[in-house]
This record gives C-alpha cells, sequence and structure tokens, in this order.
C-alpha cells in the first residue's frame, strides 16, 4: 500500500525521534496553535478601519463607508455610476437584510448561487484585514461562493467592528464558531479584484473573476 | 515530459542566441527584482517572518509522518478522501480513477507544478479526458505545447505578438477582422473562452500551496480567480499536492503566507487565498460534491534525514530563479525539465538522477542570491554543491572538467607552487584586464567568456593582498 510505504520511509528517515514522540509534537503545536511575529498595525479602531481602507484601494479595490440600513441605497448609486442595470444576486445572508427588502425602484434583488448569467454579486464579509485591505469570505446559502467568482463586479460588505488587524485573528473567531479543527467548506481571502500580468507582465484587471471590487465599510 | 536536462550545454547556447526570449527575460530581470525589493523594505517583520516561516518547516519536516496522518484525518471527517501515491505514475493513475468515475470528459485545471511534476495532461489526454489549463500563462502555453518556463510565470518566454498568433490559429470561431491589438483584448478573448469551459467541466484539478493539518484544509494561493472557479463549479474537485506542503496551524499558514506573495510577485497579498475544507455541505448552494486529495511522494521522503532535507521547505516562490544571474540568460526551458533556476538546479538531479540532472548545479556563479532572498532560507548553493560532490565522486563530470579539477587538486595540496602559479595567474589576468577590470578573453576557457565577463583580479593574489593588509607572515590557512 502506497500510504504505508510513505508512511514507513518517513519515520525511517526521522531516525532521531520515535513515532510516540513526533505525534505528541504535532498535537500539542496544534493545541497551541503559537501566533507567530505580527507586523505592527494601528491601535485604535478608527485607525485601523483607515489603514484598511487604505490598502484595499492600493490593492485597486473602491470603497465607500455608510450606515448599516444605506446599504441599499450605496449600491444602487455604485452601479449608478458605473451605467450598470441596478440588478444585483446575493444569498440570505441577514445582515443584508435592509437589502433584501429594498424596493425594486431602487434595486432588484435575486437570491441564490450564480449561474454566471449575472453582472453584480453582493457577499457580506465576516471580517476585513487591515493589515492589506483583505476580505475574509465564508461559504454557504448566506453567501454562495460563485457570486465572489462568477459576476463581473462584486460588491462587498462589511461592518466596521469586524474589521481586524492580522489574519491570525480570523481563525480564533472561526474556532469559536464552528468548533476547534472545524471550519466552513470555503473561506475566501480576497484582496482586490481578480487580475493577471501573463502577458508580458503587463498587470491587467479583470482575468477570470471580477473585473471591480467595491467594498461597503457599515457603521453600526 | 520529455527531458532534455542532459543537453543542457547545447540548451543554453541556443537560449543565449534566441533573440525573442533574451527580450522576454529582461521582463524578469526589471520586474520582479524590484517589486520584491520594495514589498520586503515596506514590512520591517519580513526578516524575523523569513526565521519563523523556516522554523515552521523545519519542525513539520521533523513530525512529518504526524503531521501528514492528523492532516488526513482531519479530510476525512470534513467528508474528502485522501489519496496516496509513492510515484508519479501513482498519482496519474489514482487521478485518471477519479476522473473516470465521475464519468469525467473534460477536466479543469487550476495551475500546479506538480501536476507538471507527474506529467498529469499528457496522460489524461492518452486517456480520452481532455485536460484544459485556466491559469492565463498555462492556458497560452498549453496551446503553444510547451511547458511552463518559470514557476509563477509559466509563459514569461512568450510575448503578445506570440500569443496574439496562437488565439488566431486557436479560436476560430471567432471573426478573424477582432480587435487583437490590447493586451486587455486578449485577456478578454481568453477570459471568454474559459468562461464556458469551466461552466461545462465535470472535473476540477488544483495544486495547494498549504495543507492545513489542524483542519484539513488545502489552501490555492492565486490572483486571476481560475482556481476558484476550477474548484468551485464541477461536480468533483482534485487537489494535487506533495508531502512537504503541510503546515500544522492556520497561524503557521498566515506567517509563511506573509512572505510568500513579497517573494513571489512582490504583492504584499495576493488576491486570491482561498481555504477549502471538504465537499459541499448540507444546505450549500455551490460547491462541489466530491473532495479529493492526492497526497504525492515521489522521492521526497528520500531527501528527509540528508543533507537536501532544506529543500523541503521550498514554498515555490520562484524568488530565486528571479535573482540568479543563469536563470536570466538562458531561461526557464534551457533547464530540461520541470524546475528551473536554483531550486530546480536542487531538485531536478533528485528527481531525474543526478546522471541525467547533474548539469544542472554546474550552472551556476555561486553568487549567493538565490539564498540571499529565499523566503525560507534554503541554502541553495551549498546544496548545489552537494549534488557537485557526489556527481564528482560518481564520475559523472566530463572528462575534461575531471582532469582540471585534479591538476587544479594536485596544485592545491603544494602551498609553495599553489602561490607562485596563483600569482603568476592573477598578474597575468591583471595585463588582459586593462582599463575596465573586465576581460572577454580566458586562455584555454573561450567557451566561458563567449557570453559572460570575467572580472579581473586586482593584480595579486589574495593571500598576498592579506599579508599586506595584516603584517607580514599573517596566518592565513
Ligand atoms: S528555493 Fe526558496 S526562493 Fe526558490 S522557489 Fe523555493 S522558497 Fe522560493
Amino acid at each position: 500500500m502506497n500510504r504505508e510505504f510513505i508512511l514507513e520511509k518517513l519515520g525511517r528517515n526521522l531516525k532521531n525521534s520515535t513515532p510516540g514522540k513526533r505525534e505528541s509534537n504535532a498535537l500539542e503545536r496544534i493545541r497551541n496553535a503559537p501566533g507567530g511575529i505580527l507586523p505592527v498595525q494601528p491601535r485604535t479602531a478608527t485607525a485601523r478601519v483607515a489603514h484598511f481602507i487604505e490598502k484595499a484601494k492600493e490593492a485597486q479595490a473602491t470603497v465607500a463607508v455608510c450606515a448599516s440600513s444605506g446599504v441599499a441605497n450605496a449600491i444602487a448609486e455604485w452601479l449608478r455610476s458605473h451605467n450598470l442595470p441596478k440588478e444585483v444576486r446575493t444569498g440570505q445572508d441577514n445582515r443584508l437584510s435592509a437589502l433584501h427588502k429594498a424596493k425594486d425602484s431602487i434595486l432588484t434583488v435575486k437570491q441564490g448561487p450564480s449561474d454566471g448569467s449575472d453582472l453584480t454579486g453582493v457577499s457580506h464579509a465576516e471580517c476585513g484585514i487591515s493589515e492589506t485591505g483583505t476580505l475574509a469570505l465564508l461559504s454557504g446559502a448566506d453567501n454562495p461562493t460563485s457570486l465572489n467568482f462568477l459576476p463581473e463586479n462584486h460588491i462587498v460588505v462589511v461592518r466596521r467592528s469586524d474589521i481586524l488587524a492580522h489574519y491570525e485573528e480570523i481563525w480564533p473567531r472561526l474556532r469559536k464558531r464552528f468548533g476547534k479543527g472545524k471550519m466552513p467548506r470555503t473561506v475566501n481571502l480576497i484582496t482586490g479584484p481578480s487580475r493577471s500580468a501573463d502577458i508580458e507582465q503587463t498587470l491587467l484587471l479583470g482575468a477570470h473573476g471580477p473585473v471591480r471590487l467595491h467594498i461597503i465599510v457599515t457603521e453600526d | 515530459m520529455h527531458i532534455t536536462s542532459p543537453q543542457f550545454k547545447q540548451n543554453a547556447k541556443a537560449a543565449l542566441a534566441d533573440e525573442q526570449l533574451q527580450r522576454s527575460l529582461t521582463h524578469v530581470r526589471k520586474n520582479f527584482i524590484d517589486k520584491r525589493a520594495k514589498a520586503a523594505a515596506a514590512l520591517p517583520e519580513f526578516e524575523a517572518l523569513r526565521d519563523n516561516a523556516a522554523a515552521i518547516k523545519n519542525h513539520v519536516l521533523e513530525n512529518l509522518d504526524a503531521y501528514l496522518e492528523i492532516f488526513e484525518s482531519n479530510v476525512i471527517s470534513n467528508g474528502g478522501k485522501v489519496h496516496w501515491a509513492a510515484t508519479a505514475g501513482d498519482a496519474r493513475g489514482l487521478i485518471l480513477d477519479i476522473c473516470r468515475k465521475a464519468g469525467a470528459r473534460t477536466v479543469t485545471k487550476g495551475k500546479s507544478m506538480i501536476s507538471e511534476e507527474i506529467g498529469l495532461n499528457e496522460f489524461l489526454e492518452n486517456a480520452g479526458i481532455e485536460p484544459v489549463e485556466t491559469d492565463l500563462g498555462e492556458y497560452i502555453i498549453q496551446l503553444r505545447g510547451e511547458s511552463p518556463s518559470h514557476i509563477i510565470a509559466p509563459a514569461v518566454h512568450v510575448n503578445m505578438d506570440q500569443v496574439r498568433d496562437d488565439f488566431r490559429r486557436v479560436h476560430t470561431h471567432l471573426p478573424p477582422d477582432r480587435e487583437m491589438s490590447e493586451p486587455e483584448s486578449l485577456l478578454k478573448e481568453a477570459r471568454g473562452i474559459l468562461r464556458d469551459r469551466f461552466i461545462k467541466a465535470d472535473v476540477g484539478i488544483t495544486g495547494a500551496n498549504f495543507l492545513v493539518a489542524e483542519t484539513g484544509t488545502t489552501i490555492i494561493v492565486t490572483n486571476e480567480g481560475n482556481g476558484d472557479l476550477t474548484q468551485t463549479l464541477p461536480r468533483v474537485h482534485v487537489v494535487i499536492a506533495s508531502i512537504e506542503k503541510i503546515v500544522p496551524t492556520l497561524e503557521d499558514m498566515s506567517q509563511i503566507m506573509r512572505v510568500l506573495a513579497r517573494s513571489a510577485t512582490g504583492q504584499e497579498m495576493s488576491v486570491y487565498t482561498t481555504l477549502s475544507s471538504g465537499p459541499r455541505r448540507k444546505g450549500d448552494p455551490d460547491g462541489p460534491d466530491e473532495f479529493h486529495v492526492v497526497l504525492l511522494d515521489n522521492g521526497r521522503s528520500d531527501m528527509l534525514g540528508t543533507e537536501f532535507q532544506d529543500m523541503l521547505r521550498c514554498i515555490r516562490c520562484g524568488a530565486c530563479m528571479n535573482h540568479c544571474p543563469v536563470y536570466h540568460a538562458i531561461g526557464g526551458h534551457a533547464y530540461g525539465w520541470v524546475y528551473p533556476g536554483p531550486m530546480g538546479s536542487v531538485l531536478t538531479p533528485q528527481f531525474i538522477g543526478v546522471e541525467k540532472g547533474g548539469q544542472l548545479p554546474n550552472a551556476s556563479t555561486f553568487c549567493g542570491r538565490c539564498e540571499e532572498v529565499c523566503p525560507m532560507r534554503i541554502p541553495l548553493p551549498k546544496l548545489m554543491r552537494h549534488w557537485r560532490e557526489q556527481e564528482f565522486s560518481g564520475h559523472l563530470t566530463p572528462p575534461a572538467q575531471r582532469r582540471n579539477l585534479k591538476a587544479w587538486a594536485w596544485l592545491a595540496k603544494r602551498p609553495k607552487l599553489y602561490h607562485v602559479a596563483t600569482r603568476l595567474a592573477a598578474r597575468g589576468l591583471w595585463l588582459l584586464g586593462g582599463r575596465n577590470r573586465r576581460t572577454g578573453f580566458l586562455p584555454f576557457a573561450g567557451a566561458w567568456t563567449r557570453h559572460r565577463d570575467m572580472p579581473t583580479p586586482e593584480g595579486s593574489t589574495f593571500l598576498a593582498q592579506w599579508r599586506k593588509h595584516t603584517g607580514a607572515g599573517g596566518n592565513a590557512s
């Protein structure tokens, strides 16, 4: 069997320790999950949010800030400014309820995963990371993964209070919510819109994923 | 894949004479080096993070069997399957099996060097399954019937005119007078064509940058989003990854991730870092029904416990080739197998045998830039030297080189004579150097100077200068 063959060979070549010792080493590190080296980040929440916005823009995203009740209007306005139809697709996330209840005159909202025909998808992020202007999105009926990649335009809403400093702060949150060692099926860390530099090293936005990424930070 | 590493010298010669390739290689020299330097300088903790990244990987390697078993059991509890492949052939067979069971006719693929290593595309084609590369660079070289010439920029050797010609040749259903003058229009064309392929594919195959033991999670890091469409839309997702990709925890992954993008493209963070833990869950509106991880050994376990163990820390960032004067001069294809540059010079003899790949570790100036920039602090020059020693002791070095080395050894063992000889040589080279201190002519080494200049010495030997600086009789032995 390949499995036993490989594991035995590894064990043979790791001759300075016993299998039992290696197992306890591994389990101990997983239990402790040391954080490592964390780059210095702004201390106050206000500075952290400002840094997040600056970094997201550096990564070619656009950013708007509004009250959570104003999300539908903020989306409609952004679509108008890009000459896009006022129609979006979204999941069942309760945090987007203001959007789900939006009047048709402002915005047409369709629910469920994308089949590739939607121009604009709207998701709600689990959190943002100020370090690099990164968004963390979780899969599921609330925020179908296909919305992150198929529509040409991706709008992501994130709560101001969910903007963290480091990636390392995401994982304890997920452990608390899903249980130790458990994860949602997919976690997408997204930093700016899709891009490629494969043709003569020229950076172009909108390779296979969204051409535009618009972030709406909500004040709560 | 057809191996041409034994003809390294001829390959290099052809590459040096290839004007189009030489033009393309200037992109590597210019872009990658600057961008990485800026990204490294902008993060004060960068050097400390490199140390920690290397320490994490060392810890993993010392406990690798335990971590693999923990990873496996967590993938299974997430509802996925783990397949172990000792050899490239085992991996190909396992993947074909999964594809056949899924009734697959087309397979979309995210970028994966492991897939190149095991020669997966050709194998699937021969079995009647069409593999479609979806990373733009990989797509371009697949159309051209080529292999990647760089591990993160696979089509870096191709220019825009060539891409345009290839698209015209292959995308025959599109109007011949369509707009193709800008890179943007070519990208749009590829996006449109591949969209259709993503939606129709039966199986999606991706690689993995990390395997997280703690959660049974596989991770891909990309910029285009092709890997995500590859793994989200088809019914079956297959991850192919080598055993050393393991990290203990999500925190450990985050630490290494910080040095990965900065070292590779000079980005602070790649656009998409995607963590996958098993197949579609109850209530999930999308995602694959099946999730398979194929764990490939293919000789890596043989490196554990040897002088080559350090190489298993490699995260395939490409920084070593981006900073390598040899790679800058000849590009990736001349190396003759899957992995080019300094990391390839260490890995190739391991994977295809020192008798076939032994010339690569000799193609080094030992300038040490690769080790300086390697985020995982892999002592690449030292590892190349290990191969040279093995090659020499295995009598695989070409006869002329053996004669010269023997003559040098004979001389080096006779200090008096050695000093006289080196003094004479240094003096002679100084005379050759003239005013700009470089020479394009070396006695007995015409081939060496044809494409490079030898900086000439300052006219006296190191020993003589040492004595002068330390006062007479300095002990330099
Ligand atoms: S050897 Fe180091 S620099 Fe080269 S690809 Fe591997 S990690 Fe990157």
